[in-house]
């Protein structure tokens, strides 16, 4: 309850006021494409030289939780995630946009950020000793099952098709092989300088979402502008907070989800809302809604990907290991003040840390208040004539994948991926699940590898892999979640063909 | 619309025109960039971003200096750009870490090696540390040589990659101690490393000084040697590997400075070597590095250039086996 002291802290004129700027500023930023949270914290340091070290880690602190909240922005209404977190927003978050439904989906991801975002603050606050405990459970064997159940998510998500599903997943997991392989020191499929450092996941991302919609829209044309602009639908905020409460599994799912990944170093919050969003598929009665702009599809992202927020600081604040690379940002900002985060700032800087954490808490409920104000605005973005929306979008694409790294390289990788999903998605293959591939290779690779190294030196690679308690829960998880996909896809199968026999 | 946009168009050649035509007399007249391989918040990053935070004042640079972040493939990616891409002109400085880029050239698929770059001056110097988690039953260097020495290949040691200080210690220890040892490079750099060292993943670790210091003051692992020629001011109860009885000296300390591509004018060059060192002198910035848990060492362009050769050395022998 020590928190509770430390409440009026953040209430003082210079704190609030930097709360409402780290705030608004994050908004802005985690909408922008192309600006990661990552990016957006590391943008802010330089400004919290000059702060008092609370000061400053409130301003950081509120810009990590709105800018992941910001990302749904971009994603709802231009279908570019803003960072991996925000993939899964898009699935449904962009059709309900498309339907104008735009104010609707993003009042739900504000409210469902915020009840997401607080709940996991909370697990901060409380159960931080224990947690930290759990994230550091996790090795490499662990960590390469881990990323095995999410490969076996790859089918089932998105997709008209298991194999096809699979076969996107695949080219997603070729992808992740590009670069110089840190572990081994092998160059892999280098035919340009601009794929030296493997392929970045932010411009991949750009362009696998955004890319081929653009093209789709110029290839539409000019003609039929009037006809295809959209009504936008008013939403009031209270409906909104009553369907959230119709969808308590969804909402629970994504909190629960993101804050267990959330928590383990090294897999953070990239995949914490792709795999809530799946799971939320697969125990809603209405599963054939999802992707066709169903509100529980954003609801269970967006509580994931704010859940996570909170548990990602939990092997940063007790043992001074970053577990995300936004923690590692913050991590230097901490640093810069000489504070070292671990006992000694629970012990001897308590005002700081429960001021940062406090900040979050506060942060994420002016992050949902702006969020909903501009929502109606905002969702007026639909109205765009297609044409001028295309060039926009694809303005936005370049900028954004150059800002990642300031490379011309990331652009021609982000134009490359772009173009050729527009045929794969002709062909019936989606993005998400060769995001998921991209994102899980590495993963699944590194940890494989680092564990085979470390199971010859020690007891071999059968009882490294396959024995323990961890280890063989993780194993029961994938084989249930293969087994649940197959008997899915048969009876799928029998359903249709028994329709086709009636026909 | 079309005649203003040509007269900005002439205004800015005839400024450039100007600029060019009185030398480097007023070098530099506009902000520069320094490009630091690894992304931002890292530690390589973060000291950049405090040894440069003053280079705006007058008895500095006189103009900011802009960071940026070029991450990819172990830093790889960031010098390839220096090396090839950017400009000489003084505007585009880089960071560079000794000994990562100097083996990287070695192992080649690179376009760079030490005359790719005009050193300017070194500001950092964190030494490689052997840690073990907190409950360890290893507590001294000669503990984890003995268990070494008698279960060959078998004492798994995680470091953050091939061919950074990390692993050039590993290697330099194999060498003093006639031992083997299991190194395992993590991805996701030092963090990743030490997180397996604290949670047991490995039985022993090689890190960076300033975060094993860290984790050491939140009690999470003992540090038994730091791979430097003298004990390190922030843990001068630690004695060096030779102390200890393995003869591995100061190769795989990282060091971190400035430096300028290839054909970058004398001039410049000449001005930068002279004001940078004297502005990594700054109280402010020694204050923040010390907070930070960042050791400083500041080195001048001519003693960087006999470091620089001198690492080319030890490396080439080094890694010639490999």
């Amino acid at each position: 309850m020590e928190f509770l002291l430390y409440f009026g802290d953040v209430f003082t004129p210079v704190n609030f006021a930097l709360l409402l700027v780290g705030t608004i500023g994050g908004l802005i930023l985690g909408a922008t494409p192309g600006l990661s949270p990552t990016m957006a914290v590391a943008l802010l340091i330089p400004f919290t030289f000059q702060l008092e070290p609370t000061q400053g880690l409130i301003l950081l602190g509120a810009a990590y939780t709105s800018t992941v909240a910001g990302g749904a922005v971009s994603a709802i209404l231009l279908k570019i995630p803003g960072a991996p977190a925000n993939i899964a927003t898009t699935l449904d978050g962009h059709t309900m946009a498309q339907n104008g439904q735009g104010t609707r989906a993003l009042q739900l991801s504000f409210l469902s950020s915020a009840v997401g975002g607080i709940f996991g603050v909370m697990l901060l606050i409380f159960l931080t000793p224990v947690l930290a405990k759990w994230a550091l459970a996790f090795g490499p064997s662990h960590l390469f099952w881990l990323a095995i159940l999410g490969v076996t998510v790859i089918g089932t998500l998105d997709s008209k098709s298991v194999v096809k599903g699979l076969l996107s997943g695949c080219i997603g997991l070729w992808l992740a092989t590009i670069g110089f392989d840190d572990i081994m020191g092998a160059q892999r499929f280098i035919f340009h300088d601009a794929l030296g450092g493997g392929i970045n996941i932010i411009a991949a991302l750009i362009g696998l979402f955004a890319i081929p919609q653009v093209i789709s829209m110029f290839a539409k044309g000019r003609q039929g502008d009037d006809a295809e602009v959209l009504q936008v639908q008013k939403h009031s905020v209270f409906a909104a907070i009553r369907e959230l409460l119709r969808f308590p599994r969804a909402m629970g799912i994504g909190m629960t989800t993101g804050s267990i990944i959330g928590l383990i170093p090294g897999v953070g919050g990239q995949i914490a809302g792709l795999v809530a969003y799946d799971q939320t598929k697969k125990f809603s009665p209405e599963r054939e809604e999802f992707g066709k702009g169903h509100p529980e599809g954003v609801i269970a992202a967006e509580a994931a990907n704010n859940a996570m927020v909170g548990p990602s600081l939990v092997p940063l604040l007790t043992l001074s290991i970053p577990g995300s690379p936004t923690a590692a940002v913050l991590l230097g900002g901490l640093l810069i003040h000489g504070i070292f985060p671990g006992s000694d700032l629970f012990d001897n800087h308590p005002d700081v840390a429960w001021t940062f954490i406090n900040s979050m808490l506060i942060g994420q409920v002016l992050m949902c208040l702006f969020g909903l104000y501009v929502a109606g605005l905002a969702a007026r973005v639909a109205q765009v004539p297609q044409s001028l929306m295309a060039a926009i979008v694809l303005g936005l694409a370049v900028f954004g994948s150059y800002s990642v790294q300031s490379s011309m390289g990331d652009v021609y990788v982000m134009a490359a991926l772009g173009i050729m999903m527009y045929f794969l998605e002709r062909f019936g293959f989606s993005a998400a699940p060769l995001v998921l591939g991209l994102i899980l290779g590495p993963i699944a690779e590194a940890n494989f590898i680092q564990g085979s190294m470390i199971a010859n030196a020690t007891d071999g690679m059968v009882p490294y892999f396959l024995t323990g308690t961890l280890n063989l829960f993780l194993i029961a998880v994938v084989l249930a979640s293969v087994a649940y996909s197959v008997w899915m896809e048969v009876r799928n199968r029998r359903y249709v063909s028994k329709e086709e026999i009636m026909v | 619309m079309k005649k203003l946009l040509a007269g900005a168009a002439l205004a800015l050649m005839a400024a450039a025109g100007m600029a060019h035509a009185d030398g480097h007399e007023s070098y530099p007249d506009r902000p520069i960039m320094m490009m630091v391989s690894y992304g931002a918040g890292g530690a390589t990053d973060f000291q950049a971003r405090i040894v440069t935070m003053t280079a705006g004042n007058e008895d500095a640079l006189g103009m900011p200096v802009a960071i940026l972040n070029k991450p990819g493939a172990g830093g790889r990616v960031g010098w390839n750009w220096l090396a090839t891409q950017a400009e000489a002109d003084g505007y585009t400085l880089g960071a560079y870490n000794v000994p990562h880029f100097i083996a990287q050239s070695i192992k080649g698929g690179v376009s760079y090696d030490i005359d790719s770059f005009e050193p300017i001056a070194n500001w950092g110097a964190d030494p490689a540390v052997l840690v073990v988690g907190a409950d360890s039953e290893f507590n001294s260097l000669q503990d984890v040589v003995d268990f070494a020495k008698a279960n060959p290949g078998k004492l798994t040691t995680s470091g953050a990659g091939l061919f950074v200080g990390h692993h050039i210690a590993a290697l330099q220890m194999e060498k003093a101690g006639d031992m083997k040892l299991a190194y395992i490079p993590t991805k996701g750099g030092g963090a990743a490393a030490m997180k397996a060292v604290i949670a047991g993943d490995v039985m022993a670790g090689i890190n960076n000084l300033s975060d094993a210091f860290r984790a050491r003051e939140a009690g999470n692992v003992k540090i038994l040697a730091v791979a430097d020629l003298e004990r390190n001011e922030f843990l001068p109860d630690v004695p060096t590997m030779m102390e200890g009885g393995l003869d591995v000296d100061n190769a795989s300390v990282n060091f971190r400075g400035v430096m300028v591509p290839k054909g970058t004018p004398q001039a410049v060059i000449d001005k930068l070597a002279q004001t940078v060192p004297t502005m990594f002198e700054n109280g402010r910035v020694q204050g923040k590095m010390k907070a930070g848990g960042s050791p400083m060492n500041i080195m001048t362009r001519e003693e960087v250039q006999a470091m620089w050769l001198k690492r080319q050395e030890t490396l080439t022998e080094l890694l010639a086996g490999l």
